[in-house]
């Protein structure tokens, strides 16, 4: 398990040192620096001002090196627009985009295993039709479209569910209030993964109850309920922990999207304003962040991969 | 006490529907040792998943016929009328010792299932019986293995333990589906030790499916041949090796490896090779392969008949055994007979 450990973190390291080097490099790169978001009317002279505050007359290397040597002590810089420490501001966006994704996890994966195992288990029968073909839909409609059409009409029409924002915050606070902001969120960030859970869970449901095991179970005089339910699911699970796993990246560019339809001010919004501001030192604390997020979760899938299953317990 | 007539098992497959069981009867006595002996192909699994009621799980229907138990009809029990009789009456061990067991629960886990379905027992005295019955079935250090998951066990061991689940419940009839075709020879000879112990120390009955008559030859009280399927002869085992009545029984006699022959000596085996289910000859099964067939074979299908002490589908029985004349000193190695 150390050595499992021990060999995930210099992954880590070289993945991060990968990540950050295209999005130091790309942002700087990339046309129209913090000086092409001024005011139109600044002169020459008030850019040059800004540019050598910025340091960004600096070369591009030394300048990463430089970011590189602060942040392994953790401080990821000063965000260029509001003057506030990188950290700070990430630190009062991740919350609402934890709740966001992790939500929508707990929801995609019941959702998903439970219609993946009705669709399963009634293969070839309306339910498995119904099923597969609502399954299409979430994945091909855009989300902003279909994030729209909600707000239209539970918002809009009904006038059940609140259109946008995180919801009453600190005293305020509310479950009720707060489960009702996240409902229309949590639905369209479901989207991007739920489709993949469903039909995962099918083929490996499928797989598995035609195991040989599936009829010594049967064969022992276990219930039908058991059958299905503790022999086949246990094992369909397996593939499916793995497939989580891959989808925490895709639910967190997701979550930007999301983020902006429903106003949720999480770090999705939070890149939008960083890149829209060209907040070099924002982006690159999001980005450390995000991928530190995903690394992270990756570490607990397989984590929980090797609980579920004893023939990688002794690997790791 | 197992008494099964006319049973036609079929399963719904890409191009439609096939029996791969068309009228098999036979029965089982209390305490006795049956093999189904038959090549691969002949449904001989089929008929023992007929009898568990399993075949409906995979595709496959019980179409006619009847399975009487201890008097009682299985065709028409509700699948959880035989909950109650699978494991606890009739226990199954599959040909397939390396997938049959569950990968995700330890040995432990899945012997006290066993126990647990058809016994109340606390889940530490079902813990004890499971050790006894690993010790009964020859495993070493069952302490251990209990808490080891299948694929910490080899295929003999783990075949061991699918035994040992199949007499959780001390089962009155005991179903072996070739339960030594995919382990080695030396696991093999185990294995059937083992089966036969059981066979002389448990008060059950014992139908062991293969497809090594052999095998058969020792373990078996009688013999049920057969092919494409149908049965095509049942007899005592000492009758059957002594004079075999059907053409298709003498082929698979003369198939087995004979230890004390001359090495290199060719074996000779049945020509053509076995139809698949849904190019099924029409009258007798086995006549494209049989060197008695006449017109009337290719027409007609023979009915399982009784002929003295067994039963036989053949339209030249009579012709057929006289033309042997005393197998037994025919050949320079003799068939062994069962002792
Ligand atoms: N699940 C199934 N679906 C469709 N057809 C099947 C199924 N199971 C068996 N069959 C058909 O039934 C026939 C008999 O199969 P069965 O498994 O009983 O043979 P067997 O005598 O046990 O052979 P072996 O010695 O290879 O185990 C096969 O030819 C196969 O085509
Ligand atoms: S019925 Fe005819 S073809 Fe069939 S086994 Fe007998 S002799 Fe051969
Ligand atoms: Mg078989």
């Amino acid at each position: 398990m150390i050595r499992f450990l021990l060999n995930r973190f210099g992954q880590s390291i070289i993945l991060l040192f990968i990540v950050t080097v295209i999005t130091f490099f790309l942002i700087n790169l990339a046309p129209g620096g913090p000086t092409g978001v001024m005011r139109m009317d600044a002169s020459p002279d008030e850019r040059q001002a800004v540019i050598e505050r910025l340091g960004l007359d600096q070369p591009v290397i030394v300048r990463y090196f430089e970011w590189v040597g602060n942040a392994v002590t953790g401080d990821l810089g000063t965000s260029f627009n509001s003057s506030e420490a990188v950290v700070e501001r990430i630190a009062e966006r991740l919350p609402y985009t934890m709740e966001l994704t992790v939500f929508t996890i707990i929801f995609s994966v019941i959702a998903g295993i439970i219609l993946g195992v009705i669709s399963a288990l009634k293969r070839g029968k309306a339910a498995d039709h119904v099923i597969n073909f609502s399954s299409v839909i979430g994945l091909s409609v855009p989300s902003f479209w279909l994030g729209l059409m909600l707000i239209l009409l539970f918002s809009v029409e009904l006038g059940w569910l609140p259109s946008s924002g995180v919801g009453p915050r600190g005293a305020d606070f509310d479950f009720g209030g707060w489960m009702a902001h996240l409902a229309m969120p949590v639905l369209i960030l479901s989207t991007t993964v739920l489709p993949n859970i469903v039909r995962f869970t099918r083929s490996s449901m499928l797989e598995v109850i035609s195991q040989n095991y599936i009829r010594t179970a049967r064969s022992k005089g276990a219930k039908e309920f058991v059958v299905l339910y503790v022999h086949a699911l246990r094992n369909a699970m397996i593939p499916i922990i793995s497939i989580i796993g891959v989808l925490i990246p895709r639910l967190l560019s997701g979550a930007v999207i999301t983020e902006a339809i429903f106003g949720w001010t999480g770090i999705g919004t939070l890149i939008i304003e960083a890149a829209n501001g060209r907040d070099y030192p924002l982006i690159m604390g999001i980005t450390v962040v995000i991928t530190l997020v995903v690394i992270i979760s990756n570490l607990l899938v397989d984590i929980i991969y090797s609980q579920v299953d004893p023939r990688v317990k002794n690997m790791a | 006490m197992l008494k099964v007539e006319g049973l036609v098992t079929g399963y719904q497959g890409k191009d439609g529907f096939v029996r791969a069981v068309d009228g098999v009867s036979f029965d089982i006595e209390k305490g006795e040792t049956v093999c189904i002996v038959g090549e691969s192909g002949s449904g001989k699994s089929v008929t023992s998943m007929s009898v568990m009621r399993l075949v409906e799980f995979e595709n496959g229907e019980i179409i006619s016929g009847s399975i009487e138990y201890m008097g009682e009809e299985l065709t028409t029990k509700t699948n959880e009328e035989m909950r109650k009789i699978r494991g606890a009456e009739i226990s199954m061990i599959f040909q397939e010792p390396l997938t049959a067991l569950n990968p995700v629960f330890t040995i432990g886990q899945q012997i006290v299932e066993a126990i647990r379905y058809h016994e109340p027992l606390k889940k530490k005295e079902a813990m004890d019986k499971a050790e006894d019955l690993l010790t009964l079935v020859g495993l070493s250090e069952p302490k251990t293995r209990l808490k080891q998951y299948p694929h910490e066990l080899s295929g003999g061991m783990r075949q061991r333990v699918m035994i040992a689940i199949a007499l959780a419940s001390k089962p009155k009839l005991l179903i072996a589906d070739e339960p030594t075709t995919a382990l080695d020879v030396t696991i093999e000879a185990q294995i059937l030790e083992l089966l036969r112990k059981l066979r002389n120390e448990e008060d059950m009955s014992i139908m062991l499916i293969t497809h090594d008559i052999g095998v058969a030859a020792e373990l078996s009280h009688r013999i049920i041949i057969m092919y494409a399927g149908k049965v095509m002869e049942i007899a005592e085992t000492s009758d059957l090796f002594e004079l075999p009545h059907h053409p298709y029984t003498k082929g698979l006699l003369e198939s087995i490896p004979k230890m004390s022959g001359a090495r290199g000596e060719l074996l000779p085996t049945i020509e053509g090779t076995i139809p698949g289910v849904n190019q099924m000859p029409e009258g007798c099964r086995f006549a494209p392969r049989c060197s008695f067939a006449t017109e009337k074979c290719h027409q007609e299908e023979p009915p399982l008949q009784k002929v003295g002490r067994r039963d036989v589908a053949c339209w030249h029985v009579e012709e057929f055994t006289a033309s042997q004349v005393d197998p037994f000193h025919r050949k320079e190695d003799p068939v062994e007979s069962n002792s």
